[in-house]
């Protein structure tokens, strides 16, 4: 009796798991695995696939530089919004960290408000403050300072725009996770050995909030390298990212073989950074900021 | 209050300013009466939204987003939760290995989420479809509920359960008396939480939709590509005000049932 209800109740949580686990194998895992397949089948001129064992797709997307320089071009956006995200993040989370229980409440919960509105929406409200008849151009206008609206949108700047403004509130949430669980006794036991406020938050609170601050770098920089809507609506013909290519290979010209190896190379690139990360890191960090 | 807080407090107003102000221009823009989707405002008026209503296009987006983010929220939060439960209540080996793949999903970029499954599933001879969407918006909204329900189902104590299965329950009753009543906070942030995402989502679905069949983000992002338009300003703010109003009052329910539960 004993026996049989130890077995039952091991195998509840299997159970349970299944559906969820099924969904990620069927839908995750599988697919995964046959993109790799798929990278070494050729497409004909025809427009046919040829199945079998060619190279030619991931010669082109690592041998020609027109892919490296976009692969570089992406990489350079990707850490620059991270970078711009960290320095304008900081301040923000520390002050909802160590506010009144009151603005801290209000601050939080407009920190979540971001992440309901449509990604598509906060990018596209750009166009209504830099463009031509944009609220910037008509304030100068209407100021005196300038008589012809300047042309500031659809470059790498604006591109990096949109991308801070998009991964922003995930930085400073991350950050706050990580300052909000410091012991506040900590920083007081500093002070009282002798350490101005600004040595205790270099010697105290900055090291211990750093797991945070390298959670949303990684969130950052990994959202906002695998990204092709902001390019594709504040950024030139010529702002184009990896996953702008991906999306050309797949979408507009059904060449899926290539579009294979270069979805591939993404996900080696940001996957990798994922998985060094977890190693060292964990990956509760950022489910920290779920609760 | 000293120097250094003010400045601290000051730089937070401004990151909230860049945070908040390009979405509350658009919103303001919608009212605007003037024919252009620009300033200056001219006057206040309701007339873009009532296009938003005469267009078959957008109303028809309108629907198709609503039902795949219904049918995605349930079905994902099903998923979810039961995962959940048996992530938090049972030590099993191999455990660490799960809780890796169930958040996965979000740990490889979308786009190759997207590439990956529409090609498997072209493969098995699904064509671009509104099942594919809803399988896409599935897996990608699981990881979302299976970590905000765990973060949830931590916090209920097991006691209520031991006590109600020593009165005599059994464990089916157990459940629907017990611990679903305690659950239901976290389940409806679950649903909430994937709803609001397959709402939004535009990256995946992009890869995923039918020609011809637009959800509401992809209808605007159709529309962008001709100008900015009074009315895509309009149908932004029908979308701000779904995708806020409604978690928040999900929010406020939840809050709510927690009270009651902890007053009984």
């Amino acid at each position: 009796m004993a026996a049989s209800e130890g077995t039952v109740a091991d195998r509840r949580p299997w159970l349970l798991l299944t559906p969820a686990l099924t969904a990620v194998t069927f839908l995750l895992v599988i697919p995964a695995c046959f993109i790799v397949v798929y990278s070494f089948w050729l497409r004909t001129a025809a427009g046919a696939e040829q199945v079998g064992f060619y190279l030619d797709n991931w010669k082109d997307v690592l041998g020609d530089p027109f892919y490296r320089d976009i692969l570089l071009q992406t990489l350079e956006i990707a850490a620059i919004s991270t970078v711009v995200c960290a320095l304008m993040g900081y301040v923000p989370a520390y002050f909802i960290a160590y506010a009144n229980v009151r603005h801290k409440a209000v601050l939080l919960l407009l920190l979540m408000l971001p992440f309901w509105i449509s990604y598509i929406i906060r990018t596209m409200s750009w166009i209504n403050i830099l463009g031509v008849s944009g609220a910037v151009n008509v304030a100068l206008q209407w100021l005196g300072i300038i008589d012809e609206p300047i042309r500031m949108l659809y470059n790498q700047t604006t591109v990096i725009l949109g991308l801070v403004h998009f991964l922003l509130p995930f930085m400073i949430l991350n950050i706050y996770v990580s300052l909000d669980g410091i012991d506040r006794h900590l920083t007081d036991a500093a002070k009282s050995l002798g350490c101005t406020g600004w040595q205790a938050f270099r010697e105290v609170t900055l090291p211990l909030s750093l797991p945070g601050l390298a959670a949303g770098c990684l969130l950052c920089f990994v959202l906002g390298a695998g990204t092709y809507i902001t390019p594709m609506i504040l950024g030139g013909p010529r702002d184009a990212m990896f996953a702008n290519l991906v999306y050309e290979a797949i979408v507009t010209q059904l060449n899926w073989p290539l579009g294979s190896a270069l979805s591939l190379v993404l996900l080696a690139l940001l996957g990798g950074l994922v998985m060094v990360y977890t190693r060292y890191l964990g990956i509760d960090q950022i489910a920290k900021s779920f609760r | 209050m000293n120097p250094s807080w003010t400045a601290i407090r000051s730089v937070t107003v401004l990151v909230y300013l860049f945070m908040f102000a390009p979405v509350a221009v658009v919103m303001l823009l919608s009212f605007n009466s003037s024919q252009f989707g620009s300033f200056p405002m001219e006057g206040l008026s309701f007339r873009w939204f009532v296009e938003l209503w005469h267009n078959d296009a957008i109303i028809r987006a309108f629907k198709i987003s609503l039902m795949l983010a219904a049918m995605t929220s349930v079905i994902s939060t099903t998923l979810g939760v039961m995962a959940s439960l048996a992530m938090v209540r049972y030590d099993f080996p191999g455990k660490h290995m799960v809780s890796t793949a169930l958040v996965a999903p979000i740990l490889i970029p979308e786009v190759v989420l997207a590439v990956a499954l529409l090609l498997f599933l072209k493969f098995l001879g699904v064509p671009k479809s509104f099942p594919l969407l809803l399988a896409g918006h599935v897996i990608f909204t699981l990881p979302f509920v299976v970590l905000v329900v765990q973060a949830r189902l931590v916090g209920i104590r097991r006691e209520y359960e031991e006590a109600a299965l020593s009165l005599g329950a059994n464990s089916l009753q157990t459940f629907f008396t017990v611990t679903l009543p305690l659950m239901l906070p976290a389940v409806l942030a679950g649903m909430l939480f994937s709803f609001t995402i397959s709402f939004d989502d535009i990256t995946g679905t992009l890869f995923w939709k039918p020609g011809g069949v637009e959800t509401v983000p992809t209808q605007i992002f159709s529309m962008l590509r001709n100008s900015i338009s009074p009315e895509i300003n309009a149908l932004g703010t029908v979308m701000v005000v779904v995708t806020v109003a409604l978690p928040l009052g999900g929010v406020a329910i939840a809050r709510r049932l927690a009270a009651r539960m902890r007053a009984r």
